[in-house]
């Protein structure tokens, strides 16, 4: 089969044009080694099938992103039969200079002049014959988007693969000409593949390859000596860049006419008036932004019941249809479109979970095998399955808004803010993401350039409270404000300041590894603002379905296996003795496997209250930290069925209705057999927002780490968590103490500054603690 | 007169004619198509001051002042 590789700029329509060759058979994987996406499939339209790679979207082959590597590595190490270079006509200057860099390799060209369309449309004129007459390899004029041209496209990629090509260069008139054909020369006496592409990267002093051919590389240099020039001063780099772009507006940009009319402001930048406004930009960003998390996860559409009060619970006296129209209308509102997705996916779930439940009963399983199938594989999977929707539809939003161009404006917006800290615009996306699930957020740090800035965005992702965190505070602080009624604070705005705890935590903990292990420049900020366009359907579409198919497969693998143990370590003793119980009895999860490693663990936990000062019920916090792991739902879930079983009553306490947990906090602050202090339930609390997120989370974190990272990843998170519920419950059992972890935090910080300064150095034998 | 791009008011023009700086950012800089002889229109400020949006061959480029700072200009009065 002939291979075919896409090659352009980013915004070239080259992931549209992708899509209209392969459509269903297109498939997305990683590139060895990088979080890059690698896109593969088949057009089918040619005599035989074709097989076509998406290369990432450069500028450039330099040596210097990840994304330019691969792209050169592919094409010189897997020889396609054709490059197929996507060149945006609307912008053919730049997007030819990477043109010219892959003529140079010895591989069929062809190049696909898109947006022909636009350029129609404005009035524009461009000799496509001319420029394939000049530029020596086919062009063919093609519209991605309207699927204009796309099958004599093919043909001539097709005509031109059963052909040998050499490579050809821009710079033969050059000042560089010279060296530049005698390395040629002498690589092919080596029998260098692609020897005029090696010589001009020489030539560039390029990174990758002056290693490589150090005879060669002796010549370039022997030639530089001698060379004067007072402009570029020896920068033979610079000299080839300025010469490939001279050579463009010389040769090629006079076959693009402009129409008259032109000079006014294009629609792009209409939108740009308002968009990247000094003034109105971010409260625009802010409305948008605002809107987005509405529409996914509000239950009240545009507060209208918040305004007018007249919603109220559907009651039929069938309960299937109560719950059937709950889906969309409750007490609460009228459901936005994320939520209705979210109630129909537990509506769902729900009957299935009740046809199985009944079906297991009626057939008479033995109540472990019951237990084993409705708690551990049902409910693991409906767990994960219940994130589904809402992921889905915030990661719609945010690829329409990538699609069109705004992301690129929003990174342009926010950059000076973030680059405080070590971060660039771009990483706010997806820390804002991560309010709503930590999953989706771990998926859009692909979108980061810098590697650095990745691991460290990965990394405080879970910091940003997400929406199954959400209940573990508004269960501790209300709660707490329901155990001490004569506190002079509201529960609404302790959590408030919980969520802003994890907020800053995210920002110190970013500063803090830019000192330590992630020293280093913030990454360039060079970036293209390209012209917005509508989004398309098709490429969302097949953005989504990429997305949900990595999830799902999680979803069955990694996750359903963790829930599927917890089950069994929480409904085992250690005689392999089950422990389920009929529903209605009393959970006997005390005598389980898990209540011993609980208890065992529960010394590690001394430092942050909830540890071996509390009564014997109190290693229900460790279990709950543990269940946490699944799903963060599951932590306030576990309280209310180890409250049965230690035989805590839940109080009638306002707010109470039998999920929200309040009720079940304030009896345990009440229980002496739990012994919890209110110190120790905002330690916890805290431990958990900053903890190993759910094992969902985690595993996408890991997937979108570079190799090796993940394990510093967990031991960040459990050092950060632990070290810092613990400072926490010690500064509020003992106000004197926040001397002593100021003093440390100083002491720390003073530390890293001198060290970094060259002041001291006591080698890299000892880590200071991190708060 | 000779200026660098960070220094340049909205809506100044001016031709490219040289390049500071060093390594990656020099690079990709020429790769973005800033290179001598370009013409270079300053089109706006973001919100907070920082970065730049530039216009050059015939397309929008945003960088850094830091980085515009590498990038030596000829004013041209239009």
């Amino acid at each position: 089969m002939l291979k075919f590789a896409l090659a352009g700029n980013p915004n070239s329509g080259k992931t549209t044009l992708f899509n209209a060759l392969t459509g269903s058979t297109a498939h997305v994987g990683n590139w060895p080694g990088v979080t890059v996406d690698k896109k593969e499939g088949v057009y089918k339209k040619l005599g035989s099938p074709v097989a076509v790679v998406d290369l990432p979207g450069i500028y450039s082959l330099s040596p210097y992103t990840p994304e330019e590597v691969i792209a050169r590595n592919f094409i010189l190490d897997e020889k396609p039969d054709c490059v197929i270079n996507i060149v945006d006509a609307t912008n053919l200057e730049r997007n030819l200079y990477l043109t010219t860099q892959i003529m140079e390799i010895d591989v069929p060209v062809v190049i696909a002049l898109n947006m022909i369309d636009v350029i129609e449309k404005s009035g524009d004129k461009i000799d496509a014959e001319t420029l394939e007459k000049r530029i020596g390899v086919p062009v063919a004029e093609i519209s991605a988007l309207k699927d204009e041209g796309i099958k004599e496209l093919m043909e001539r990629a097709y005509g031109a693969a059963q052909k040998k090509r050499e490579g050809t260069t821009v710079l033969a008139n050059s000042a560089l000409a010279h060296v530049i054909n005698d390395v040629k020369i002498a690589l092919k006496g080596k029998n260098v593949e692609n020897p005029l592409f090696h010589a001009v990267k020489l030539a560039e002093g390029d990174e990758l390859e002056v290693g490589a051919h150090p005879d060669e590389m002796q010549m370039v240099a022997e030639f530089k000596k001698q060379f004067s020039d007072d402009v570029f001063e020896g920068d033979f780099e610079a000299m080839v860049a300025d010469a490939r772009y001279k050579y463009i507006s010389a040769n090629f940009s006079q076959t693009v006419t402009r129409s008259q009319k032109k000079e006014g402001l294009t629609k792009s930048d209409k939108a740009d008036r308002v968009l990247t406004h000094r003034i109105w930009g971010i409260p625009v960003f802010i409305v948008i932004l605002f809107a987005i998390f509405h529409l996914t996860f509000g239950e009240d559409l545009l507060y209208l019941n918040a305004i007018f009060g007249f919603a109220k619970d559907i009651s039929t006296g069938n309960e299937v249809l109560d719950a059937f129209a709950a889906v969309f209308y409750s007490s609460a509102g009228i459901s936005t479109p994320g939520a209705i997705l979210f109630n129909l996916m537990g509506f769902i779930t729900d009957q299935l979970g009740g046809l199985i439940a009944t079906g297991l009963e009626s057939a008479g399983a033995a109540v472990w095998a019951q237990g084993l199938i409705n708690d551990g594989i049902w409910g693991g999977v409906a767990g994960v399955l219940s994130f589904v929707p809402q992921i889905l539809v915030l990661f719609l939003f945010i690829s329409i808004l990538e699609d069109s161009g705004y992301m690129a404006r929003v990174a342009f917006i926010l950059d000076r803010a973030f680059r405080k800290f070590g971060l660039s615009g771009r990483a706010f996306i997806p820390m804002i993401m991560g309010f709503g699930c930590s999953v989706p957020a771990a998926v859009n740090t692909r979108t980061l350039a810098d590697e650095k800035e990745r691991v460290m965005t990965n990394r405080v992702i879970p910091f940003f409270t997400c929406g199954a965190k959400a209940p573990i505070l508004a269960a501790v602080c209300g709660g707490i404000v329901a155990h001490y009624t004569n506190i002079p604070i509201s529960a609404d705005l302790l959590v408030f300041f919980l969520y802003l705890f994890g907020m800053v935590m995210a920002v110190l903990m970013v500063m803090f590894m830019r000192q330590t292990s992630m020293r280093g420049e913030v990454a360039p900020f060079i970036m293209e603002l390209p012209a917005y366009h509508a989004p398309q359907l098709r490429n969302l579409m097949a953005h989504l379905w990429d997305k949900l198919k990595h999830y799902i497969k999680k979803a069955f693998t990694i996750i359903l296996a963790s829930s599927v143990v917890i089950w069994f370590l929480s409904n085992f003793n250690w005689e392999w003795e089950c422990l389920t119980v009929a529903e209605g009895e009393v959970s006997r999860m005390s005598e389980s496997i898990l209540h011993d490693i609980g208890t065992f663990f529960m010394w590690i936990c001394t430092p942050m209250g909830f540890g071996l000062q509390l009564g014997r019920y109190g290693w229900v916090f460790v279990v709950a930290a543990v269940t946490g792991l699944i799903a963060k739902e599951n932590v306030i879930s576990t309280f209310y069925v180890l409250a049965g079983a230690i035989g805590v009553g839940v109080l009638g306490v306002a707010g109470e209705d039998g999920e929200s947990g309040i009720g079940v906090i304030a009896a345990f602050l009440a229980s002496e057999d739990v012994g919890i202090t209110w110190q120790g339930l905002i330690a916890f609390c805290v431990f958990n927002m900053l903890t190993v997120p759910c094992f969902a989370a985690a595993a996408t974190v890991r997937a979108e780490l570079p190799k090796g990272k993940f394990r510093r990843t967990v031991a960040f998170w459990l050092l950060t968590s632990y070290l810092t519920a613990t400072a926490l419950y010690l500064m509020f059992t003992w106000w004197w103490t926040a001397f002593v972890v100021a003093a440390l935090v100083a002491l720390a910080v003073v530390y890293f500054v001198l060290r970094n300064k060259g002041m001291i150095n006591f080698g890299r034998k000892k880590k200071a603690k991190s708060e | 007169m000779e200026k660098h791009l960070n220094e340049f008011a909205v809506g100044e023009k001016g031709v490219v004619k040289r390049i500071e700086g060093e390594g990656k950012i020099r690079r990709r800089l020429f790769d973005m198509g800033v290179t001598p002889g370009a013409d270079i229109l300053l089109r706006k400020l973001a919100p907070l001051g920082d970065p730049l949006e530039v216009n050059l061959r015939g397309y929008e480029l945003s960088l850094r002042k830091s980085e515009a700072s590498c990038v030596v200009m000829e004013v041209k009065n239009a």
